[in-house]
Parts: C-alpha cells; structure tokens; sequence
C-alpha cells in the first residue's frame, strides 16, 4: 500500500517546506516587517546621538549598518523553531520524509528570505541616509548579503539548540553573537579598506569562506539539535 | 521501582506474541510490499524501555502486530503511553529495546522510518493563519497524495478554504486526522484520536480505521474513551509502581 516511488523528492520536499515558510511569513505580515522596521529605527537613531556631523557619520555608517543588521536578524529567530514546536508541527515536520539536517536548513533558508532579503533591501537607503559615498554601497550590499545568509545560518542553528530552554530567548544573542563576530569584522573591514582606496577583495572573499564553512556544518548541527527537541 | 513495572508488561507482551502465535497466518499480508521474511509479525517491538529524568517509563515493553491489526493502549495518565507512540514514530529513541519492522530495526535510519509511520500528537500541528487547504498541501505533498480525498472523507470541504484558527476543537482533530490519511503510511500512531469529535465524526473515523486495516495497514491508538476499533488487542501499561508517589505521577501527566 505504501507507494515509496510516489513521494517527492528531497529538493520538491525542501522547496515545499520553504514555500510553507514564506506563506506564513506573508499572513503574519507584522512580524516579518518587525525586524525590517527595527533596523532602520535603530540606524536612524546614531545620528540623532552622535550629532549631525557628515565627516562622523560616513566613517561610521559601515559599522553602524553591520551592528543594526546582526540585532535585527536576532528578532525573528526564537520563534522560528519555538512556534513549531509548540503547536506540534515540528514532530510532523521530522516525520515528513526530510532529514532534521534538511528541516533546519529549509528553515535557514526561509529565514533568509524573510529576514535577510528584506535587510538588505532595507540597508541600501540607511547607508544613504548616513551619508556612505555610492561607489562603496555595491561592496556593502555584498558583503551583507553574505553577511545575513552567515547570521541565518548561524543563528537558525543557535535558535535549535536553545529550542526547549525555559529561558531560550535571552540564551539566543549570547549564542549567536559570538559567533558571528568573524563576519561582522570582514564585513566592516571591506567597508573600510573600500572608504580607503584599498583592495576590499581578500575581506569579501574572508566572508565567503565562512558562509561556505557555516553552510554544511549549521544545518547539521542544527539537525541535531531539532532531534533533540522532539526527544 | 523498575523491577515492579516489569513483570506486568512482560506478561502483556508475551500474551500478546501467544496469541499472535496462534492466529492463523493473515492473508491480507500479502498486500505489503515491503520486503520481509515470510514469519514474524510486520511490527514487532521488544523490550523497550525509556528514562524520563530518573524515572523509568516504560520496562520492557513488547507487541507483535501483523498487517491489518490494531491495537489500543490503555493505561493511567503518565504509564507512558504517548512516549511509547513516540518511541514507535521514531521521534524518540528508547534506552534499551529494539523496533522491527518486517525484520528491519525501524530506528537505525529514523528519517526512513518516518515514511512508515502517521503520527497523530496530543497536538493538532495545524498553522493557525494557514488555511486548511494549505495546512494540508505539505503532508500531501510529501506523500503525494491527494488531500481533497482526505477532506471529503472527514467531511473537511466545506472548510478548506477556512483559516485554521476559525475551525472548532473537533474540526482541528478531523484535519489532523485527514493529515493522517494523506500520509498513506502503513503504521498509524493515534494519541486520542478522538478526543473532542461528535458522534457523525466518529463515524466517519470508523469508516477510515477501516479502510486502513482492509488494506493491510496497523493501527495503535491510546485511548481513554472507547475507539471504532473491532477485535484490537489490548496493551495495558502499568503506569508508576508503588514506589512513586502520587506528586510524581501528577507531575508526569502534566509535563
């Protein structure tokens, strides 16, 4: 009875499940916009504290639009395993046919559409607003988009170990920030040596091989912790 | 105290394979496709036993069922009966114990096992800003099967196109079991199912434990209540041993 040639592929499986994520994401609308919202309060906040100096605020939009990025991409993750585990749906989502690995990096990766994607978007106009010089905004949007697929990954893993916790939610930044201090260093570093006139590239590339280390070890990591959860 | 739940369960497990033992070998099996040995039960669980904290759960618990069979497991409240769906969903991994499958340890490779098994929790697992329609579109897709099928057969159409959040307690545990359904696995793992469904509803859940076990599948439920199911075996766990105190059993059941 049971037709094994009938179930869908990992990747249909996986796509499925990120499908499922983005139209959740789209009903609970507030949500999502939450952590967009945050990040530019929070940018638009620097130059009402530091004072309206330009020369100030272009040195520092790098920095400011990194730190505001890593916060905002924290808001979202303790419900992004903690809903599904309360209602139930992570047991049917480990029983779905996809390894927990698969499950965790589907949720990564929604994560990153609805969080990461819309930063980005978001971090354009802030740069501007601080008043960082055009040619450098390519290399910002670079180095971020890394940068927020790094903190998806980083922070989904995060946010499966801490599932369960009582106190989950404030275990969550200390878990993550840590970790992602590597990228926030070359991605601010790119900036920099960019502002400068010097080569951007070797930061760039730095941040690439950290999203190409985090990629395989997260998920898995992650897997392990969704596990342990349902235990 | 884990010696005193032991001997119970033992002698339910072995009744069970005496039993299982003396029926005649079912021809219904043949509707199986898996691969197995030509004796031996398509389920067959021994000797599981799990830790909860310090406390010892289930000891050395057994059940042999063959294809088309059922099973109720009765039990007080913390004797361990939904962790021992858990543990047969592979959703948990018991601390001593073995889980065949058609002679294959099912929880070696626990994600294949999820192909086997329908799980229904305490929990109805249905997304409340989803609607039904799209609370059902990942199990069916998983499984390929259709879900406006499983909808008609628990009288869910009219409210598919209703978020989950609207539906009444009754009409959640119905979509959880059409989610069931969808799932065309052969092993169904039913935590009180049917707990808030009216009188029709049980009716339409008979009809599909039927349809389940006319075509070879397994069923086992926990149950307070009395299920649709004709000729089920019976698995009663001891639940906490003199030992306990009541404070513990209280906290078991609430945890």
């Amino acid at each position: 009875m049971k037709a094994e040639s009938m179930q869908a592929s990992l990747p249909a499986l996986l796509a499925a499940v990120i499908g499922r994520d983005l139209r959740l994401a789209l009903r609970h609308g507030a949500d999502t916009l939450g952590a967009v919202l945050f990040f530019i309060l929070a940018g638009a906040l620097f130059p009402l504290a530091l004072g309206p100096s330009p020369e100030l605020l272009r040195r520092m939009a790098p920095g400011i639009v990194w730190v505001c990025a890593l916060l905002a991409a924290l808001l979202p993750l303790d419900r992004l395993f903690g809903s599904e585990l309360e209602d139930g749906s992570l047991d049917q989502l480990m029983l779905s046919g996809l390894p927990p690995a698969l499950v965790a990096l589907a949720k990564m990766i929604a994560h990153w559409l609805t969080t990461g994607l819309p930063l980005l978007i978001a971090a354009a106009p802030l740069a501007i607003m601080l008043g960082l010089p055009m040619p450098v905004l390519p290399i910002l949007l670079a180095g971020l988009a890394l940068g927020t697929a790094i903190l998806s990954l980083i922070g989904g893993m995060a946010a499966s170990i801490v599932l369960g916790a009582r106190r989950g939610g404030v275990l969550l930044p200390l878990l993550v920030l840590p970790l992602a201090t590597p990228a926030l260093i070359f991605g601010a570093a790119a900036l920099d040596a960019a502002q400068t006139g010097l080569s951007w590239r070797p930061d760039l590339e730095l941040l690439g091989a950290f999203l190409a280390g985090a990629l395989p070890l997260c998920p898995l990591a992650a897997g392990a912790g969704l596990r342990a959860a349902v235990e | 105290m884990t010696t005193q739940a032991g001997p119970g369960n033992k002698n339910a497990g072995t009744r069970l394979r005496r039993r299982a033992a003396a029926a005649d070998p079912n021809p219904r099996t043949i509707a199986i496709s898996a691969p197995r040995p030509p004796a031996g039960p398509l389920l067959n669980v021994e000797n599981i036993s799990v830790f909860r904290g310090e406390r010892l759960v289930l000891d050395g618990v057994g059940l042999r069922l063959d294809a088309g069979e059922a099973l109720l497991l009765t039990g007080p409240n913390g004797a361990g009966k939904s962790t021992l769906l858990r543990v047969l969903a592979g959703l948990r991994k018991p601390e001593g114990g073995h889980v065949l499958w058609a002679g294959i340890d099912a929880l070696a490779d626990r994600t294949a096992h999820a192909a086997r098994v329908a799980y229904l929790g305490h929990q109805d697992a249905l997304k409340p800003g989803l609607t039904l329609r799209e609370n059902l579109a990942l199990p069916a897709r998983a499984a390929g099967s259709d879900p406006k099928q499983a909808m008609e057969a628990l009288d869910l159409l009219p409210l598919a196109d209703l978020p989950a959040r609207m539906l009444s307690a009754g009409q959640k545990r119905r979509a959880a079991l059409a989610r069931v359904m969808l799932a065309r696995a052969p092993l169904w793992l039913l935590d009180e199912p049917s707990l808030g469904l009216d009188t029709s509803s049980i009716g339409l859940l008979e009809a599909l434990f039927h349809a389940h076990r006319e075509t070879g599948g397994i069923i086992i439920a926990t149950t307070h209540v009395p299920l649709p199911l004709p000729d089920a075996r019976t698995l009663a766990l001891p639940g906490a041993s003199g030992l306990e105190t009541m404070e513990e059993m209280d906290m078991e059941s609430w945890s």
